[in-house]
């Protein structure tokens, strides 16, 4: 899995509440059995004035100019900023590798929908969670100045404002430690291997007939 | 005597190793496959060079891109469609696990199928790449959706690495009134709570209009669980659990069922349990249900409106509620009853099992689907379901009444096929999102109960279904 360390990072703000997974990569996309290639078609609802199909050359489709990832003061960004519950809706990884694949390395939010937030970690994007009063601020921030950047830290578990404020955000322990090292988890888990075994016997002693 | 709620029960008893901080491997007795989240997990196999650790807890079947129509005999036209479902009969070949293919009688959506085949058993963690595995909750199993990550996880080591959740009680008390289901009580505890108001829980949906419902009835609400935002939805074991049970395929049989039985009683909340979180609820209370907007917490009652965002003081969802008004193409104050439809869906995993479509046929029975509805689809959830629905001549009354019959599969709930709406056509779906662009890029959906869908197909427009029935109560 990529690593992810630190960012200084242009920032992209995406303001509304409840973004599902459906939105941020619609359903014919994910006819792919790739990992990759899902960029052109992120929010591709939203993105383009016409109905994207898989295999088409989004370059030559026609942008809707009011979508904030098609405005040019926020080409190349790398930063999202949310607001609650992003992320809502079904399971598919296919969100947060499309936001990868388009270039986002890290998203900032008041709330995530748990799948997702978990997904993201599996595939280098760092969700943060700041409080909703920040996330405001963020916002005004980011709207007000073109080319608003904000540096993140993981190992330090900080956010810093152009201003030089740090932002602290909380991060569990064992993802963290993932996402840094870039570490495969199941190459972790297959270090259990003798105790998943012990559980397994365990188990059928008691509900032997899940083990028929 | 220490007590516990039927998650803490459930969590300890698959708990494989724990660290300090919390983090758990938790041993997944069940793992159910489709052809959407799992290419990309069998590919990781491979590259690691690793196998499936259990080949026997895998169920795999074909259902989010499967045809609905009679030409699926002939294959699936669209080549990307194909490809993805031929690369799941791939897999599942290559490494012998048991699926459930497009031309299998016993096909069907992967959370029909799994409990009807009994391979969704109490007691049991229960996992598949697909959000709505909280279905499986109904039977006191823990049961969440999962990342293609973690379907990769879950075949290598048959493990997951997670964190334990909150308890959330949701409990619904009384009758409930005559035309209301359990699609209404789902939609009502959403509209409560909010879409996030799950987050960090594990639901369990207790009370006693939960034990009065049926097990389908039951299957619909923890479906739902995680458009509330909870990672599970759970009822606790009683005799109508052990009642569906007894007799499927793959549940216990003989000294082993007795043993199975007096265990799974077991699998209740400790009367004096604590919960994080309580929700009460007068089932008395609860109306028929409608969407009106893009989030499954933009709900009202039948006899309601459309809400004015003038009215939202916070200015995010002011917003939000402005976004969907202008794509569902609706005015504030306009009455739910004068919204017109052009399209009906009837089926998914959150309905489209035999009680739902025996309910959405009692409203239909004698009647014609309204002229100005372009398309009325019942797809049933399962091959099993179809066949039992076709004894019962349900598919005749369907039928009859302008109705399409289909073939299993996920369908027009978010028309990964080609059921789907097109850009400003308005449905009366069955099924869980209301999302843009969901079931069709820039179609609109309004989320409803069988019965209240097949009194939109007939009336052409919502209406409450409770003025069409039939039955004395």
């Amino acid at each position: 899995m990529k690593a992810f360390q630190a960012l200084d990072g242009l920032v992209v703000p995406l303001d509304r509440a409840n973004v599902d997974t459906d939105a941020i990569i619609p359903k014919q996309f994910l006819k792919s059995i790739r990992r990759t290639g899902f960029g052109p078609n992120l929010f591709d609802e939203w993105r383009y004035l016409d109905v994207g199909e898989p295999g088409q050359d989004c370059s030559q489709r026609p942008r809707n100019a009011d979508f904030v990832l098609n405005q040019p003061r926020y080409q190349g960004a790398q930063i999202l900023l949310a607001r609650e519950n992003f992320g809502c809706g079904s399971s598919r990884e296919h969100a947060p590798w499309a936001l990868e694949d388009f270039g986002l390395r890290v998203i900032i939010a008041s709330s995530f929908a748990e799948i997702f937030h978990g997904n993201c970690f599996k595939n280098g994007l760092l969700p943060i969670v700041l409080d909703g009063a920040t996330v405001d601020r963020l916002f005004a921030e980011t709207e007000a100045t073109p080319g608003y950047r904000l540096r993140v830290d993981l190992a330090g578990q900080t956010v810093t404002t152009p201003a030089g404020e740090l932002i602290p955000f909380e991060v569990d322990a064992f993802r963290k430690d993932c996402l840094l090292r870039g570490l495969d988890d199941i190459g972790l888990t297959m270090r259990h291997v003798e105790e998943i075994r012990a559980y397994e016997a365990r188990r059928k002693a008691t509900e032997y007939w899940l083990f028929d | 005597m220490t007590v516990h709620t039927l998650y803490e029960k459930l969590w300890s008893s698959h708990v494989v190793r724990e660290e300090a901080d919390g983090t758990t491997l938790l041993y997944i007795d069940r793992h159910l496959v489709n052809e959407v989240t799992s290419p990309q997990a069998f590919e990781g196999l491979r590259i690691g060079g690793r196998k499936p650790w259990r080949i026997e807890t895998i169920l795999a079947t074909a259902d989010h891109n499967v045809p609905t129509t009679a030409a699926r005999a002939h294959g699936i036209a669209d080549p990307v469609s194909r490809l993805q479902v031929e690369t799941l009969d791939a897999n599942c070949d290559e490494f012998g696990i048991t699926e459930y293919g497009m031309r299998d009688p016993l096909q069907g959506i992967v959370h029909v199928i799994g409990p009807e085949t009994g391979a969704t058993l109490p007691g049991m963690t229960v996992v598949c790449g697909d959000s709505h595995t909280t279905t499986q909750g109904a039977f006191a199993a823990l049961a969440f959706g999962i990342g293609t990550s973690e379907v990769e996880h879950v075949l290598a080591s048959q493990c997951l690495v997670t964190k334990k959740l909150k308890s959330m009680r949701v409990s619904v008390e009384g009758e409930l009134p005559r035309g209301v289901t359990a699609k209404d009580i789902v939609l009502a505890v959403i509209g409560r709570i909010g879409t996030a108001g799950g987050t960090g829980y594990a639901i369990e949906f207790a009370g006693s209009a939960i034990r009065a419902l049926s097990m389908e009835g039951r299957m619909t609400i923890c479906n739902m669980a995680i458009e509330a935002g909870a990672r599970c939805g759970l009822v606790a074991v009683d005799d109508t659990t052990i009642r569906y049970l007894e007799g499927r395929p793959s549940a216990p049989a003989g000294g082993a069922w007795d043993a199975a039985v007096a265990f799974w009683r077991t699998l209740v909340s400790d009367a004096a349990a604590r919960f994080d979180a309580e929700v009460a609820i007068d089932a008395t209370m609860i109306l028929p249900q409608v969407t009106w907007g893009t989030s499954p917490e933009m709900v009202t009652t039948v006899d309601g409106s459309v809400p004015d965002p003038a009215a939202e003081r916070d200015p995010v969802r002011r917003d939000g509620m402005r976004r969907a008004l202008a794509y569902m193409g609706l005015q504030p104050g306009t009455p739910i009853t004068e919204i017109a439809i052009d399209k009906v869906f009837i089926g998914s995993c959150t309905n489209a099992r035999i009680e739902d479509l025996r309910a959405a046929a009692e409203v239909v029975r004698g009647r014609r689907v309204a002229d100005s509805v372009r398309l009325a689809l019942v797809v049933p959830g399962s091959g099993a379901v179809k066949r039992q629905a076709e004894a019962e001549g349900l598919d005749r009354v369907f039928r009859d009444a302008g109705f399409e019959w289909r073939e299993p599969g996920c369908s027009m709930c978010l028309g990964m096929n080609d059921d789907r709406l097109s850009p400003g056509e308005r449905c009366a779906s069955t099924s869980n999102r209301n999302f843009e662009g969901r079931q069709g890029a820039g179609g609109r959906t309004h989320l409803v109960s069988p019965a209240m869908a097949a009194a939109a197909a007939v009336a052409g427009r919502f209406v409450d279904v409770r003025t069409l029935c039939r039955s004395p109560a």
